[in-house]
């Protein structure tokens, strides 16, 4: 299929996981990429990985917590493919499964810098190139965790319920604009970061499958193909959404 | 993107708005379109237009709120094409236009009697029959007054609520046994519903769209999208989500 062809997107946190899989979802719709991870080893794994199956991809090492690394990687989109129409801003972390009072700041103000205010700084550059061109779609990563919460995920939770806040803001203040901002909320998917959770963690895993009422896992291609579809034509409409994919848990 | 082939799907409501354009994406996308209405002249209108195009679809007339209907409707269907696979709950009535004390109650039982006790039939009858096939999807059409309410439109507010909770219910109940169950939250869109209503109360029309951050009405047709996403295999995911498309309505 080639939905997107002539198309820009920009992921960050597409190194590994949801990212390297959306990376890839915007590639098999023709879109150009652009790989941003703070892990440049892992962004040129996914270019490679599209470039083998003869699409257009650029890496770029970006640390979503440096603005001007956030400003480097968009104008790296304009510079290189000459607009930016979509952007996945996913690059985070996981939690430390400790309950509040044990949390350190140092870890707080961490995982804040990157889930959070790296949101806020990439949306801060992906917009002004995006009004250029007249318009595009931005998809934040939040989590059903930006919905419910789940015991001693306190700094996590509150990361991604502030992104879900974050994105509805920015929705109302562009949709007129020719914009569109959603966010996805994902249930659990098994990626490298869950697994490293689950390591530190024991018994989160078993609790975990067990509020999923599908009885399974979701898949990173189960959530990519969400935020593709979130940035086509026919998702047109929607506009300041937390798009919740997670096999019912929230229904509950 | 969606593939339908050989699939059959059953849209009620299909004879107008939303469920028009439900039915015609659902044929376009290459499914079999069974187009139920209580309205056979609108309904056999649906049916002419995906023949025209080339599609294939029949109509079978239901009055939804009556149990004996829905399961005839349901049966209809399976002799027709020997299964089902999608079926969008969308036969809905719109909103009074006046304050709960200018609710009758007969008024108030119509709205309940369609909007909600319709999904609920629909569900009723249609889920045994995926579960006999080994699976299915079904949308439900709430409403973004499913989410929020909206002065002189009490009882449909209740209504539309209502089918979040029973979307979510159902959900929960058959989330492992392959059957999906979502529902779609339209925010203001350019139904025959709503333009009869704007005719009523023209100033409604004006005073509506400040509600819209797009700064404009939905169509059907994107609707009509993502009702088919939702229905269709890149939402394997996707399970007891009321997913809004409202122009970023609900944001606010």
């Amino acid at each position: 299929m080639s939905r997107l062809a002539t198309k820009v997107a920009l992921v960050t946190g597409g190194g590994a996981g949801l990212g390297r899989a959306t990376c890839l979802a915007f590639a098999a719709e023709s879109a150009a990429v652009v790989v941003a991870d703070r892990d440049a080893e892992g962004a040129a794994g996914t270019v490679s990985l599209i470039e083998r199956k003869g699409g257009s991809a650029v890496s770029v090492e970006t640390d979503v917590t440096q603005a001007s690394d956030c400003e480097r990687m968009v104008a790296e989109a304009t510079s290189r493919f000459g607009r930016l129409d979509f952007a996945y801003n996913n690059a985070g972390m996981g939690g430390e499964g400790l309950p509040t009072y044990e949390t350190t700041l140092v870890h707080w103000d961490a995982l804040m810098a990157v889930n959070l205010t790296g949101v806020f700084l990439s949306m801060k550059y992906e917009i002004p190139a995006m009004l250029e061109t007249g318009g595009g779609a931005i998809v934040n990563t939040s989590s059903i965790r930006g919905l419910v919460s789940y015991p001693d995920l306190s700094a996590y939770t509150a990361s991604k319920h502030a992104v879900f806040g974050l994105t509805k803001s920015a929705a109302l203040e562009y949709a007129d604009k020719g914009i569109r901002i959603n966010a996805v909320c994902p249930g659990v998917v098994k990626t490298a970061l869950v697994e490293q959770s689950y390591a530190r963690m024991p018994g989160f895993e078993e609790r975990s499958l067990a509020l999923h009422p599908v009885g399974r896992f979701g898949e990173p291609e189960e959530i990519a193909a969400t935020v593709v579809w979130l940035c086509s034509d026919e998702a047109s409409y929607v506009a300041g959404a937390g798009l919740v994919v997670d096999g019912g848990w929230v229904a509950q | 993107m969606s593939d339908f082939d050989h699939k059959i799907a059953l849209v009620t409501g299909a004879g107008s708005g939303i469920g028009r354009a439900t039915a015609l994406v659902f044929a376009r996308e290459g499914a079999a379109v069974a187009c139920s209405d209580i309205d056979t002249e609108s309904g056999e209108a649906t049916v002419r237009m995906i023949e025209d195009l080339g599609g294939t679809a029949s109509f079978v007339r239901a009055d939804v709120s009556v149990g004996s209907d829905v399961e005839a409707m349901v049966q209809t269907v399976v002799e027709r094409y020997g299964r089902l696979d999608v079926a969008h709950n969308n036969a809905g009535i719109g909103g009074l236009g006046k304050p709960i004390d200018g609710h009758s109650l007969s008024e108030f039982e119509r709205t309940m009697a369609i909007n909600t006790k319709g999904v609920f039939h629909g569900m009723k009858y249609q889920i045994p029959q995926m579960l006999k096939q080994g699976g299915g999807a079904i949308v439900n059409t709430s409403s973004m007054m499913g989410l929020v309410g909206l002065a002189g439109i009490s009882a449909y507010s209740a209504s539309k609520h209502a089918v979040v909770g029973l979307t979510r219910s159902a959900a929960l109940e058959y989330g492992s046994k392959g059957v999906r169950i979502n529902c779609v939250c339209p925010g203001i869109i350019r139904t025959p519903i709503n333009q009869k209503y704007w005719d009523e109360f023209p100033e409604a029309e004006k005073e509506w769209l400040s509600i819209e951050p797009i700064g404009r009405y939905g169509e059907p047709e994107e609707v009509a999208e993502v009702v088919a996403w939702m229905a269709s295999d890149e939402a394997s995911f996707m399970h007891g989500h009321a997913l809004s498309v409202d122009g970023g309505a609900t944001a606010q």
